[in-house]
């Protein structure tokens, strides 16, 4: 019952945040609403009993990569530029129709898939009562070391690039 | 009032990945389009968590966490993207990035 | 039923009066201390002594005329100095004052949620209070607070990067993201952290002074610079709620310090048996002793160093302080293997 009321609260509020980043005119009007969405789908995550991925998604993207997008909204601000306007008489027609196209195939999906007989129940792994940071964190290391390892050299490499591209030419 | 299946979880993500799309498809501001980018993304890693938590296994949110630091490292280089090419044009409205040189 | 719900209620409800009015009178223990060094006697005409200092300084600020910039965004303007505050209170959940004490025959924990990544949480709140400054700067509507608060904000994510790295190494120490775990890590170890990790408990130190933008990294807010920063044009109230933010900032790190480095609710040697005597005071006054401590060296250093310039700032942070907490992690993860 509470994780009904919960779930749906989070539901109706991430997804009308959503609109809210995609709808608002003022663009930093449009990264406080993509904050308030990635705090909701932070406690999302703590409702699917996943409370590393929650603090990640906050630390990370809501504290680190929206900062970062607010940082780029404020340099360009500086020089004032007039915000383009939502212009209706061009795209939206393709735009909406593609997006329809898209949610009545996945809603197909998903219905065909709920009709199905639902998957087998999960084998019984024999993991003692790890708390979730450890699970993670063993997967991280043991199976997943490669491309762990392969992330932290992409994350480098995005720094570097980053930091070249942005350079002002002395 | 039924219970919270994962099923839920995938309507949530399906609803938020269209508004993402919806946003990519109707907005001419880059920014705001690389936010909508960053909004599939999270779509996305709800849907991972969901199964993660349907099957009682971490791998899921193993990936999701990949998504995260993918999704850093596309957002430090295409908002440096961004800030040279504003440099040199002066706008941030798509139609007008269509030329390979100038 | 009721239990699972009044009581951390109750909890959250004491535990934020008690934050609010201690965060209120670290305005008075500031000047008082300050004056102190100073040789002289800071406020004391309101109420014996000047104890009644804040309460004055409450009336004032709520009377005065609350000022909007022209053209500036209104929401955001309402907003920054709220999205400096909560992530501060909300910091305190996590934060152990003792581990259970009896109150009319029932347990009652000390602290109001023991999750298992608390001390993530922690930062993970700190990253938050980044957007106040920032949206400070920009609500203004002027050039001077928008720079600050860019200056300001870019600082705070610098020191983040140290901490978090250090709280890595501290991590490996104590086996557990858990901050009621590592105060009982600290027990089994029968030492206090700070003697295990010094390095660590210096780059805490020093990046907990740069996060909370306090003496000698208040650049951003000094009044010589930048004509008083991303807090210009803010005036009443809103503009006590970002003092008050910072107050709040402070007694947080202050906090995990204590729990992290000097053993949380623990007596000094925890493990001696003569020291016996000494567990007649309970654990939350020994944290509370710790944390006062803390708060008082955060204001002495304020009264006695000169402040550091941006570029210094950033040097100490980015060339000094990131090396040292990787060269942390390294040795701390050998030891814990060969060892």
């Amino acid at each position: 019952m509470l994780e009904a009321i919960v779930f749906y609260t989070l539901a109706v509020f991430t997804l009308g945040f959503g609109v809210l980043v995609i709808t608002a005119r003022n663009t930093v009007h449009s990264v406080l609403f993509l904050v308030a969405n990635f705090l909701c789908v932070a406690v999302l995550y703590v409702a699917l009993a996943a409370e590393f991925l929650a603090v990640i998604q906050v630390l990370v993207y809501a504290g680190g990569i929206v900062v970062l997008y607010l940082f780029v909204v404020m340099l360009v601000n500086l020089k004032a530029i007039p915000e383009a306007q939502l212009d209706p008489a061009r795209r939206s027609r393709l735009g909406f129709a593609i997006a329809a196209a898209l949610l009545v195939e996945v809603s197909a999906i998903l219905v065909y898939a709920g009709q199905r007989a639902g998957p087998a129940a999960p084998a019984a792994v024999d993991t003692p009562a790890r708390g979730n940071t450890e699970l993670v964190g063993w997967l991280l290391y043991t199976d997943f070391l490669i491309p762990f390892e392969l992330a932290s050299v992409l994350l480098l490499v995005a720094m570097i690039g980053a930091i070249l591209l942005a350079r002002r030419e002395a | 009032m039924s219970p919270i299946t994962p099923y839920h979880y995938l309507v949530l993500s399906a609803a938020l990945f269209t508004i993402g799309v919806l946003g990519v498809m109707l907005r001419r501001n880059i920014i705001i389009i690389f936010m909508s980018i960053e909004l599939m993304l999270n779509a996305v890693n709800i849907s991972l968590a969901a199964f993660s938590d349907q099957w009682q296994n971490a791998i899921g949110q193993v990936f999701a966490i990949f998504v995260i630091a993918v999704a850093a490292a596309e957002a430090a280089v295409g908002l440096g993207i961004i800030l040279a090419f504003f440099r040199n044009k002066d706008t941030l409205n798509i139609d007008d990035m269509n030329g390979l040189r100038w | 039923m009721l239990e699972t719900y009044l009581v951390p209620l109750l909890k959250i409800v004491v535990l934020l009066n008690a934050v609010l009015v201690a965060v209120t009178y670290m305005v008075l223990l500031e000047r008082k201390v300050i004056a102190w060094v100073q040789v002289r006697l800071g406020p004391m005409r309101v109420g014996p002594h000047g104890v009644l200092q804040p309460i004055a300084d409450a009336i004032k600020l709520l009377l005065k005329e609350d000022i909007t910039p022209a053209r500036a965004d209104r929401w955001v303007f309402t907003l920054a100095p709220i999205v400096s505050m909560v992530p501060a209170l909300i910091a305190f959940a996590v934060i152990p004052f003792d581990s259970a004490i009896t109150l009319f025959g029932y347990p009652i924990t000390m602290y109001v949620a023991d999750i298992n990544v608390g001390l993530l949480y922690i930062v993970a709140t700190t990253s938050i209070s980044v957007y106040g400054i920032i949206l400070a700067g920009y609500a203004s509507n002027s050039k001077f607070p928008l720079l600050a608060g860019l200056r300001a904000s870019a600082q705070l994510i610098s020191y983040e990067v140290a901490i978090t790295m250090m709280l890595v190494s501290l991590v490996v120490m104590a086996g557990t993201l858990s901050m009621v775990g590592i105060v009982r890590a600290q027990l089994e170890a029968g030492m206090w952290y700070v003697f295990v990790q010094p390095v660590a408990f210096v780059i805490l130190f020093i990046g907990g002074l740069a996060e909370t933008n306090r003496a000698p990294f208040d650049l951003p807010e000094a009044e010589q610079e930048l004509t008083g920063g991303f807090h210009t044009e803010y005036s009443g109230m809103r503009f006590a709620l970002f003092f008050l933010a910072e107050y709040a900032n402070m007694i947080v790190v202050s906090a995990v310090a204590t729990t992290l480095f000097l053993g949380g609710w623990l007596r000094p040697f925890p493990n001696v048996g003569a020291l016996a005597f000494l567990d007649l005071v309970p654990g939350w006054i020994w944290f509370l002793g710790k944390t006062f401590v803390f708060l008082y060296v955060f204001i002495w250093i304020r009264a006695t160093l000169p402040r550091y310039r941006y570029d210094q700032l950033m040097r100490l942070g980015w060339k000094v302080l990131i090396p040292l907490a990787i060269a942390n992690l390294v040795v701390t993860g050998l030891l814990k293997v060969l060892l």
